[in-house]
């Protein structure tokens, strides 16, 4: 009987293990269909959907002819040449602007008094209304522009007016506002793209998920944990076998939702509403060595979870709680202007935020940042891994019953 | 050859093992016979290192299991109670999986693969995935990986469990094969007519002790019951727990 002798190979056993993952999930096709359709892709057709219907908005109110609603727009021809100038199209009167703004017939509705004429002819101050419901978010850029049309309008004619007495239109502003806005177009784009970093979290999450609740949950259920811990191999070796596996599949999803996002970038109008978006080669490589050791922080985190969990459906819930998590750093982010400190780097999920959000802004990350981030992160993923091998060697972990 | 000695575990307040101790030897079919629940399971379990006694001492061939519990799984081929196969896999290929973790040269895994492929005549399923087995092509498979390393102790938990007339009495040839090549064979059961008609020594278990250590004809004298059904009630002390 040739039991083997000496001592076995030190990696292979490890190998085995991955090499076995790899093959078996790549006949599933859940699966597949998870970690490398539906996880990846979500994110960029998301985020293609949000931003048409961002940028129709923007382009609309921005350029595109804006109808007004003018009551008694007889009294005042020369103003509303003005607007028309402007882009306005002036509509037919209506009744009751008042219901007319509330029910959204209409933006914005312009009021012109029957004595406009004749107050104007004799130099004096003469009222306009705009009826507007500013709690209608999104006529706030019509208001904006009606508004603006009028004031610069009134500018004019009394600095006319000034001229026409001898007088420096100066005299009557002495304040000039001058607006220097530092956005850079990509900064710009930081407000639509907060959700980013989350969608990289979703995607790693869902490459491995499967993997991650079949590798304790899944083997209990279908009663493989017994035989395979007969094995002659270390259980670590095991599990770290298997944790190598999830994080391949997490790696191929983050690649896939990367080179998606690229894709998309290249068709994204941004530079139509002032942003710029790079999400190229030089974004997707930092992304990935930012992401790599939550990588196996995740894979590890889903392993642990599942391995509390008594049935696969059990486990399915449990990580889709923990799926939550991430969301946490992406939301606080987006309502809470935090000014980043440096040790806010090395807290896992929250470094990888900062940091993502830092590349879209055009900034970059530093070394320091990255070294932070990578370090926090690493070292968690290695605790987790300790605490997750500890729990391997339960004896009731492989006892289905 | 498998000794246990002294052998105790408990889960909680329940003292599953209380003390168990036998001896089986190479070139023998030893059964361990005893009621459901009578602590079988769970000597095996920690026969093949999947438990740590709370106390005592298990040696298989002459390596201590609480010393080097990967030695112990080396010279050990298991069927346990729990037998699920990836069924993603072809049987082949999970016979392969185990093969390589015990670190078989890839020359010595085909040629051992195919030996117990045909020893087991499973060529029909064996380059089929394994979902949609039958049990008995579950059990064939399940057995032909945990022999792949070709071990000289097998332990088989209830290994007729849920198969047919046909496919226990092929596993029962094959086990007297394996006892005819010179391996130490131990396998629980509680069923009475396998035992008899296999065993060379039987160990009777009953909550958690061994009740009677003997051979079969051993045990007819020592109980002075000439059916062998008759005497293991006589030695447990009552018919409880007892099937088929």
């Amino acid at each position: 009987m040739n039991t083997p002798s000496g001592k076995l190979p030190q990696r292979s056993a490890l190998v085995t293990v991955f090499l076995k993952e790899i093959r078996e999930n790549l006949r599933d096709r859940r699966t597949l269909i998870s970690a490398f359709l539906t996880g990846p892709l979500l994110g960029p057709i998301l985020l293609v959907m949000l931003l048409n219907i961002a940028l129709n908005r923007e382009l609309d109110k921005a350029e595109q002819p804006l109808s007004v609603p003018v009551i008694g727009a007889g009294y005042a021809p020369n103003l509303l040449d003005a607007l028309r100038a402007g882009g306005v199209v002036p509509r037919p009167a209506v009744a009751d602007p008042a219901q007319a703004v509330r029910k959204q017939d209409a933006d914005v509705v312009l009021r012109i008094a029957p004595d406009y004429g004749k107050a104007w002819r004799q130099g004096e101050p003469v009222q306009v209304e705009l009826f507007y419901d500013s709690s209608q978010r999104e006529a706030g850029t019509a208001v904006e522009r009606v508004a603006r049309l009028l004031e610069g309008y009134s500018r004019e004619q009394g600095a006319m007016r000034l001229v026409a007495r001898g007088l420096s239109p100066a005299t009557a502003w002495p304040l000039h506002v001058a607006r220097r806005d530092q956005a850079t177009p990509q900064a710009r784009a930081v407000l639509l793209f907060a959700m980013l970093p989350y969608f990289f979290v979703i995607t790693i999450f869902m490459g491995g998920m499967y993997l991650a609740i079949d590798l304790t949950a899944g083997e209990r259920e279908r009663q493989s944990l017994e035989p395979l811990f007969a094995n002659p191999v270390p259980r670590w070796k095991i599990l770290c076998g298997k944790l190598a596996a999830i994080c391949a599949f997490s790696i191929m999803s983050l690649l896939i939702t990367l080179l998606a996002f690229a894709v998309v970038g290249r068709f994204i109008p941004a530079a139509k509403i002032g942003m710029e978006l790079d999400l190229g080669l030089h974004f997707a490589a930092h992304v990935v060595l930012l992401m790599l050791p939550l990588v196996l922080l995740l894979a590890v985190l889903q392993s642990m979870v599942a391995a509390f969990a008594k049935s696969y459906r059990e486990a399915q819930t449990y990580i889709s709680l923990l799926m939550l998590v991430p969301l946490i750093p992406s939301a606080a982010l987006s309502f809470l202007p935090i000014k980043a400190q440096p040790w806010m780097y090395a807290v896992p999920l929250l470094g990888q935020n900062l940091g993502i959000m830092q590349l879209l802004r055009g900034d970059g990350v530093s070394g320091v940042q990255l070294g932070w981030c990578l370090a926090g992160s690493t070292l968690a993923a290695l605790l987790a891994v300790l605490v997750t091998v500890q729990l391997y060697r339960s004896e009731k972990l492989a006892i289905s019953s | 050859m498998i000794e246990a000695r002294d052998l105790h575990k408990a889960f909680g307040r329940l003292k599953a093992v209380d003390g168990i101790s036998f001896c089986a030897r190479d070139s023998q079919i030893t059964g361990l016979l005893g009621p459901n629940g009578a602590g079988k399971t769970t000597t095996l379990r920690m026969l093949y290192t999947l438990m740590s006694p709370d106390h005592g001492q298990v040696l298989v061939d002459g390596i201590d299991a609480a010393v080097d519990p990967l030695g112990v799984r080396r010279e050990l081929g298991v069927l346990p109670d729990a037998r699920g196969l990836y069924k993603r896999l072809s049987a082949r290929e999970n016979v392969d999986y185990f093969g390589r973790l015990h670190g078989l040269p890839e020359d010595v895994l085909a040629s051992r693969r195919e030996a117990l492929i045909e020893a087991l005549d499973m060529a029909d399923i064996a380059d089929r995935r394994t979902e949609g087995f039958s049990q008995g092509q579950r059990v064939k498979t399940a057995i032909a990986r945990a022999l792949v390393h070709d071990p000289r102790n097998v332990i088989l938990d209830e290994p007729t469990n849920g198969l047919d007339v046909m496919a226990t009495r092929a596993l029962r040839r094959f086990m007297l094969h394996l006892k005819d090549e010179g391996r130490c064979v131990l396998f629980s059961s509680h069923i009475m007519q396998e035992v008899a008609a296999l065993c060379d020594r039987i160990v009777v278990i009953a909550h958690g002790r061994v009740v009677a250590d003997e051979t079969p004809d051993a045990l007819r004298l020592q109980t002075g019951e000439a059916n062998l059904e008759d005497a293991f009630v006589k030695v447990i002390g009552s018919e409880e727990g007892l099937a088929a």
